[in-house]
């Protein structure tokens, strides 16, 4: 296989970096998506969402819509009350708002209604035609507002039962020599995945299908179930390809069973494609945080006293938490540690998982606490890192199963040149450009959940692996395909991969960057169990060449079942085991998780294993370093340059685990400088709803992004060795560009977006 | 969106015909509408901005000038369907005037200049985004209703030529260039054709922000028409926004000067992200002429440019950054060797 940027030559324990199964599909446009799926007598749905953040609809005027040629039927808060169970929030649910379930308003743009129409057009006509009288009520928009309601998260939130902390930190912080006090804050922020959202939904007698894209499968056809009121085995959820992610097709939204109930009522198939406006407001988000970091520490740059305390908008009704001090508790060496999250109710929708979505944040704002610290001990970010790198955690006293956070360091610090910094502030410039270069840790948990597969080998070396795993565009069936061919011992082209629907074996919902891990051991373990079928009748079969080898030591290679002195072709082995196929069926129960978790799977109910869980701290590490331009007189701030070094157990492929982390960092970048769903504080009310005004880097600012995969082998975290790395790329981005700044200009900005406007006068 | 009819001319008379008896209405709410590139009018009519119930396609109009790029000696004539992707790579425009094709390739993206026409381009509407979104009140959108971003989020709102009614930014980057080498439009209508400067062509917000322009619903440009000077040369246009490319101007410059040796004997500066419309600054201009140009004055000719800048909220920036900008693109254009 060649190798190139794109596709690095694999280090010590990491795969070949095979191209995208799907790859070809996708660049020339074949493939399906949910909402491209062609579906027979298709009716067309269009949401039409609220005008106000909070209050009641008094009237909606349907009249004219009505009358708009084409119209089928109007959905509104009249119709689904009793037809449909509340939405819950939940691992699967992202809310317990039920929009149309009354007629109360919670958020701006909640759904007030859904046109059903023969086209699009005359949806979108009679959409228009609809006015609504309100009965408003001031709403709260976020931290500071009138109104909002400021609990613990501990005391709320089933997920956050505590606040980590170790040590006495008072004391530490007060006898501490040097110490910072300093607020972090980081915006609201939405996905926006280029796909946009949408939902297909039909019925066969009893038994609905729904189309759309999730990340969640088996999550869904239970919590749509139960929303309208059927039983689960009537549901059947398809999703083969997902374009983009990023958390937002994880939990399911209230459309979902809206769509699916419209459909029934009409009788014929309904789809709704949510406009991108309506994406910032009936779809989830990443909750605005703000954070308050203590951290003192020794002359000698030993951290004696860390407090950190976040506080994260929600909803009125649902305790989502953020929660990262659970990660940035245990980051570093810390003396004594101290943490406490509140949330903070607002009329917003719930917020819920975006990419690393605890430790996004959280690092943003501990990694420039870190840089401020190492400027306030004169002493070199990179040695402040390493004087403070930890064998343990610092709240349990953990070992970690395997940390590489300064082997991160040291390869992408050579590689970005930063002896050549010169850490005086100002002092590097290229012509009217002032350069300022920056680092910071990523880290993310490495999580695993149970996973079931499918694994079935024909005779002739064609192989299937159907898992209900999810395609976002990360490269998992790629991967998954690699995996099985490997341990088959086929090529990988001889390996078909199905994903993305409930008939398939239940995979756990894609999120938490555990799909890799749980999935790949699921594959290691049933290619296992096929291997020892295959070996124990080759070995038994008295006429055969491999007759009484051990079957422990014969392996599936290239088509063959290979002993040290002998081998057999697959198609003859087969014959001894009296079989044209072997279909093998494996559940993978990770360690840690409860008796009942692979049967949960079944039940649509998440259990993973944490990072944190267990005897050992598993975490995946990383060490990012930026170049940033700010030019002296107006401001603009490019970068140049990104280095990222990551580690993340066994790497199966090269060029997929380098294709995450590249659009992992960009996406840092994007959080660092450009995005910010911005808000109308008066009115609770999203202002910037398209791309046009939510901004997002263009290939023109991405310039030169490098991507280290350090090697790194860790037996403990799960049977394939693999950290999952889709969320580790984006941590830490953010904290060392705003550190490059403050290199480059003296400006420390602790609130994300680092605009022109921060940097002027 | 609604449903409208749709309709191509082969002549402009054909096409004014279609506008006539509205009259009474700003061009931009009169019930039929013009398209030529339709970037921003299909925008707009899927966000129910705007909602004619009849569209006149003048693409196909036959007129070759219309469609003509004409290099005299002394002027420039661009025909009102150049698309702007065409000036943009034009090479004698480039040689004459940096700063017109510069002002183009930092519009939008390649697609859009391909598809969007010249006289489309500087008749834009603005991004305001209470003005997009037709759920907040806007007097621009909805006369009366109120102003939803004086008070709102105002980043990127205008700082000069504002009023009570109406902070809303014109966006377009070719304008400055235009109104900054004094351009004269040539417009045909119902009656007779009339020629005005190109500075004449927009309007202040005032108490009618819902009027725009000067032009009757019955009216078309047909031709932008820029006398060059030969000092031209040096010019540029320099456009600051928050990404390298695909964004509006923060603050942006077209500037062209001219030097004996040091001294400035004239200068043209037209302003952009900053304004509610196309922005001549002509104080800043005063500052500089007859002058020793230097940083200092520079900077004298940027104060003098913001020196009745109204900033909000959020858009207080503004006036410094357009003051850098200016500062910055007024030193550049002196560094330029011709």
């Amino acid at each position: 296989m060649t190798t190139s940027e794109a596709a690095p030559l694999p280090r010590e324990n990491m795969g070949q970096p095979l191209a995208r199964v799907d790859g070809r599909l996708k660049v020339m446009g074949r493939a399906n998506y949910p909402a491209d799926i062609p579906v027979n007598n298709l009716a067309h749905g269009l949401l039409v969402a609220s005008g106000i953040a909070r209050g009641r609809v008094q009237e909606l005027h349907l009249d004219e819509a009505h009358a708009v040629k084409g119209v089928l039927d109007i959905l509104t808060h009249d119709h689904i009350r009793g037809e449909l169970e509340p939405p819950e929030f939940g691992t699967s649910g992202s809310s317990s708002i039920g929009p149309l379930h009354d007629d109360k308003i919670w958020h701006d743009g909640q759904i007030i209604a859904l046109v059903i129409a023969e086209t699009i057009e005359a949806a979108r006509e009679a959409a228009m035609r609809i006015t609504v009288d309100y009965k408003e009520e001031q709403p709260s928009t976020s931290f500071g507002s009138e109104g909002t309601e400021t609990v613990a998260a501990s005391e709320v939130s089933q997920q956050f039962k505590e606040d980590v902390k170790a040590g006495d930190f008072e004391t530490a912080f007060d006898a501490a020599e040097v110490k910072i006090d300093v607020e972090y804050g980081m915006p609201t922020h939405h996905h926006n995945p280029i796909e946009m959202f949408s939902t297909t939904a039909y019925w066969q007698g009893e038994e609905l299908t729904v189309h759309e894209p999730t990340q969640n499968v088996y999550g869904w056809k239970v919590e749509i179930a139960r929303q309208l009121k059927i039983e689960p085995d009537r549901v059947r959820v398809i999703s083969p390809y997902i374009g983009g992610a990023f958390g937002s097709k994880g939990p399911i939204t209230p459309r979902t069973a809206i769509v699916a109930l419209a459909a029934r009522r009409l009788g014929r198939p309904v789809r709704c494609v949510v406009t991108r406006s309506q994406s910032f407001t009936t779809q989830t988000y990443r909750a605005e945080t703000r954070h308050h970091i203590q951290m003192a520490a020794a002359r000698d740059g030993r951290i004696t006293a860390f407090k950190h305390e976040g506080w994260e908008v929600t909803s009125r009704p649902d305790p989502y938490v953020v929660g990262g001090t659970k990660t940035t508790g245990r980051l570093y060496n810390y003396g004594s540690v101290l943490t406490k999250v509140f949330l903070v109710k607002t009329d917003r929708p719930t917020p819920s998982y975006m990419r690393a979505p605890a430790e996004t944040p959280y690092i943003y704002a501990l990694e420039n606490a870190m840089d401020e610290m190492a400027v306030a001990l004169n002493m070199d970010p990179v040695e402040f890192r390493r004087v403070n790198d930890a064998s343990q955690d610092a709240i349990e006293g953990k070992p970690f199963s395997s940390r590489s956070l300064m082997q991160c360091y040291d390869e992408a610090a050579s590689e970005f040149g930063w002896s050549k910094r010169n850490p005086q502030v100002g002092s590097m410039r290229d012509g009217d450009w002032l350069i300022g270069m920056g680092c910071a840790t990523a880290v993310h948990p490495a999580n695993v959940a149970p996973c079931a597969v499918r694994i079935t080998l024909r005779d002739d070396g064609h192989a299937r692996v159907q898992t209900a795993s999810h395609e976002i565009g990360t490269g998992v069936q790629t991967v998954a395909a690699q995996l099985a061919a490997e341990h088959l011992g086929l090529h990988p082209s001889m390996v078909q991969v199905e994903m993305g629907d409930t008939r398939l074996p239940p995979a756990p919902v894609t999120g938490g960057s555990s799909t890799t891990a749980s999935v790949c051991s699921a594959i290691i373990k049933a290619c296992e169990e096929i291997r020892e079928k295959l070996a124990r009748a080759a070995v038994t079969a008295n006429d055969g060449p491999l007759a009484g080898r051990d079957p422990a030591s014969v392996l599936l290679k290239n088509g063959r079942l290979v002993a040290a002195d002998a081998s057999q072709a697959l198609k003859d082995v087969f014959k001894h085991v009296g079989s044209g196929v072997i279909e093998q069926y494996t559940e993978f129960r990770p360690d840690g998780a409860s008796p009942d978790a692979v049967s949960n799977l079944y039940q649509g109910k998440m259990e993973m294993v944490s990072g944190e869980k267990g005897d050992m701290i598993k975490y995946a590490f990383g060490a990012e370093f930026v170049e940033v331009r700010i030019h002296r007189r107006t401001r603009e701030i490019r970068v140049p340059r990104v280095v990222g070094a990551f580690s993340g157990g066994r790497i199966m492929n090269t060029r997929t685990a380098r294709s995450q982390l590249m659009g992992g960092m960009i996406w840092g970048i994007s959080s660092a400088l450009h995005e910010a769903t911005e808000f109308d504080w008066r009115s609770a009310r999203v202002v910037n709803r398209d791309l046009q005004d939510y901004l997002v880097p263009v290939n023109a600012d991405i310039q030169d992004v490098k991507v280290i995969l350090v090697p790194e082998t860790d037996t403990h975290v799960n049977l394939a060795g693999v950290k999952g790395l889709g969320e580790l790329g984006n941590v830490g981005t953010a904290a060392a560009i705003a550190s490059a700044v403050h290199h480059a200009t003296g400006k420390r900005i602790r609130e994300l977006p680092i605009r022109i406007d921060n940097l002027l006068g | 969106m609604l449903p409208f009819d749709y309709e191509r001319a082969s002549t402009v008379r054909e096409a004014l015909a279609a506008c006539a008896g509205s009259s009474e209405m700003p061009p931009t709410g009169a019930p039929s509408q013009f398209i030529a590139g339709g970037t921003n009018m299909s925008d707009y009519m899927r966000l129910g901005v705007t909602r004619p119930s009849h569209l006149m396609d003048i693409n196909l109009i036959q007129d070759a000038s219309l469609r003509t790029i004409e290099i005299g000696s002394l002027e420039i004539r661009l025909g009102a369907l150049v698309r702007m992707s065409e000036v943009e790579d034009h090479q004698e425009i480039s040689r004459r005037c940096p700063m017109l094709p510069e002002s183009l390739k930092v519009a939008a993206s390649r697609q859009i200049r391909n598809m969007a026409t010249l006289a489309g381009n500087v008749l834009q509407r603005t991004r305001c985004e209470y003005f997009r979104e037709i759920s907040w009140p806007c007097n621009k959108r909805n006369p009366g209703s109120g102003c939803s971003a004086m008070d709102g989020f105002n980043r990127q709102h205008a700082v000069l030529g504002v009023s009570d009614a109406c902070i809303a930014t014109y966006h377009g980057d070719f304008a400055q260039a235009l109104i900054a080498l004094d351009a004269t439009v040539e417009i045909a209508g119902q009656g007779a054709n009339r020629r005005i400067r190109f500075a004449e062509l927009h309007l202040q917000p005032g108490d009618n922000p819902e009027v725009e322009t000067v032009l009757r619903p019955d009216e078309m440009i047909t031709a932008i028409v820029i006398s060059v000077p030969g000092w031209a040369a040096r010019s540029k246009y320099l456009k600051i926004r928050d990404r390298e490319s695909y964004a509006f101007a923060l603050a942006s410059t077209a500037v062209a000067l001219d030097l004996d040796g040091d001294i400035v004997r004239d200068v043209r500066i037209g302003l952009g992200g900053v304004a509610s419309v196309p922005w001549r600054a002509v104080p800043a201009e005063d500052v500089l002429r007859g002058k020793i140009f230097s940083e200092d004055l520079a900077s004298k000719a940027a104060d003098a440019a913001f020196a009745n800048a109204k900033p909000r909220e959020h858009n207080a920036f503004k006036v410094a950054l357009g003051k850098q900008t200016l500062v910055r693109a007024l030193m550049e254009v002196r560094e330029m060797k011709l």
